[in-house]
């Protein structure tokens, strides 16, 4: 019996940290709920990953076998995820927000006759039941969410609603190989690969200047530039912007682009979608320019200007000019 | 080949939100509305796989408020065939696993080749209904599409999944499949004159809904203006040319990077 299962999230035994929040979130539900975690490993052999993950605070590590699970399909981690649940009757199936588990988690709740809270960027205990609250309106506004009906409960977090290095070490995890049956599967995977790899690395950028829809043309990423060049940054861009190719793909931030932290972090007409601030909330210092009052690139922002940017920016350029002599 | 492209109506990007009276919702009735976005998206690969194929049908259906016809008569002035409407008043009370269902029930002996959704809304975001309805179906499903090879289609259909950090996959499906759309995909195109005159000659068939009571649904309880995490200094007091002052000014003196 094992009351709550945690995803680690791999790719050949190579852990995606992300699931370090996933044990996190875990950890905290069970201590509030007095509920034991295990966690779960979906692979084709014995995983070398279930030894790391021993040594965090769990009940279990449960590595769920079979070969047809050597690399991701929707299909064979649902028919193993659907036999490892109703083998050990969870309470919470809790998983991190990221793109497998969108592609996987419904549809094994679903076979559960469940559905998943997804993407909940923090939860309240109220009383034995817990209260999640989800972000929607593109950020513009927050949902306390609950759910009827009995367990398993399927929660998956937002990437930086808990944080990795606060999942606990210690215990006595024991590790169990599970061999699971597979049915056949209807799609056929190829590798991975990364796409003409990214030839600016924003990673390591001091300063960042990004532009979002609020530039409205191709032609005034040109002003944005001479900001850059002016404050010595980096160009950078939203997802529309790229989508546009105003700007190529390895200048986009976000959930799908590059993750970064500069030391100060200026978005142009950003309004500030979920997908936009997970790549970018960790900066220094974040300023936001933007005409409309209530963007939710204002709620993360140290400094914020409401009006336009084509008013801003030229003298913003002069102003740095003149400050640097 | 027959496509189903499911498009939903949300809020318009740019409209000011104001929370309903229950405080479960907003406030639908005095706002602007438009389709959702990847939902455009969806539309537009589905039109172009057909062209590609030189032959098909694209259905396109909603589910959602008499209002939402205003999506389905646009994308049919874009080029879908014709359209489904399942009617529903209280569309955003529906949980995701109501919504699939609702949607399997409506769609079922369509016997649809492809169905397409985008990725997910802009309003509730629940990024489910794609994946419930294809398990539904009984069929396969990919998510976060963003590249079909066209040229595959021979009772399978080679595609381009956008994985994390600017990873890619491809995976070849078998047919039938479901598959939802990521927003920029490709181009997508503007209603010409002629398709809007055309579009009135097309059926949009209405479906009347029952929805089934679904004893494991999630409910909102209670929707609010997000947290302030930062107390945020607001510079220029409405002028950006005052504010862009001001902000060089602390650039230099509390961020120190001038």
């Amino acid at each position: 019996m094992s009351d709550i299962l945690v995803f680690i999230e791999h790719k050949n035994c190579v852990l995606n940290k992300i699931s370090l929040e996933a044990i996190a979130a875990a950890q905290s539900i069970a201590k509030d709920l007095g509920l034991k975690v295990s966690a779960i490993i979906p692979c084709d052999k014995d995983c070398a990953l279930a030894e790391e993950i021993s040594r965090y605070n769990l009940e279990k590590v449960i590595v769920i076998k079979n070969e047809k699970l050597n690399i991701y399909t929707p299909d064979g981690y649902a028919d193993a995820w659907e036999q490892i649940i109703k083998q050990t009757n969870p309470q919470y199936v809790v998983m991190a927000h990221t793109y497998q588990v969108r592609d996987f988690a419904p549809k094994v709740a679903a076979r559960l006759g469940k559905e998943v809270v997804g993407d909940c960027i923090r939860y309240q205990n109220s009383n034995g039941k817990l209260v999640f609250t989800r972000r929607i309106f593109l950020g513009k506004l927050d949902a306390d969410v609950t759910i009827e009906g009995d367990a398993p409960y399927f929660v998956t977090f937002q990437s930086g609603a808990f944080r990795g290095d606060n999942a606990e070490k210690g215990g006595n995890a024991q590790t169990e190989m599970t061999n699971v049956e597979v049915k056949d599967l209807r799609m056929s995977p190829e590798e991975p690969f990364q796409e003409a790899k990214a030839s600016v690395d924003l990673t390591k950028s001091g300063i960042i200047v990004a532009v979002g829809r609020g530039i409205k043309s191709q032609e005034n990423i040109a002003l944005a530039q001479q900001l850059a060049d002016a404050l010595g940054a980096d160009l950078a861009a939203s997802r529309p912007i790229c989508d546009a190719e105003w700007l190529p793909i390895d200048r986009q931030i976000g959930s799908s682009g590059q993750t970064v932290a500069p030391k100060v972090y200026i978005a142009l007409g950003i309004s500030g979608a979920i997908q936009h601030i997970v790549g970018m909330k960790n900066a220094g210092t974040i300023v936001a320019i933007n005409k409309d009052k209530e963007a939710p690139i204002f709620d993360i922002a140290d400094y914020g200007i409401v009006g336009d940017i084509f008013e801003a920016m030229p003298v913003l350029v002069e102003e740095i000019k003149k400050a640097k002599g | 080949m027959k496509i189903i492209v499911l498009m939903k109506q949300v809020a318009n990007k740019d409209a000011v939100l104001r929370i309903g009276r229950d405080e479960k919702w907003i406030e639908e009735s005095d706002i602007a509305h438009q389709t959702n976005e990847s939902d455009g998206y969806a539309l537009e690969e589905a039109l172009r796989l057909k062209e590609a194929k030189g032959e098909g049908e694209v259905v396109v259906c909603t589910l959602g408020a008499q209002s939402a016809k205003t999506v389905l008569k646009d994308a049919l002035a874009r080029g879908a065939d014709r359209a489904i409407h399942i009617v529903n008043e209280n569309e955003n009370r529906l949980s995701p696993f109501q919504i699939a269902k609702t949607i399997a029930d409506a769609i079922r002996d369509e016997n649809a080749d492809l169905v397409f959704t985008g990725l997910q809304s802009d309003d509730a975001s629940y990024g489910q209904t794609g994946v419930i309805l294809a398990e539904l179906l009984n069929i396969p499903h990919a998510t976060i599409v963003i590249d079909i090879d066209r040229e595959s289609l021979n009772g399978n259909l080679r595609l381009k999944r956008e994985l994390e950090s600017g990873w890619y996959q491809w995976f070849t499906y078998n047919l039938p499949a479901l598959l939802t759309i990521q927003s920029g995909i490709s181009q997508i195109r503007y209603a010409s004159l002629k398709g809007i005159m055309a579009a009135k000659k097309k059926e949009i068939r209405e479906v009347s809904t029952n929805i089934e009571n679904f004893a494991s649904a999630q409910h909102i309880e209670k929707v609010y203006l997000p947290l302030k995490t930062k107390q945020t200094q607001m510079l220029g007091d409405g002028d950006a040319k005052k504010g862009a002052v001001e902000l060089v000014e602390k650039l230099k003196t509390e961020v120190r990077v001038l």
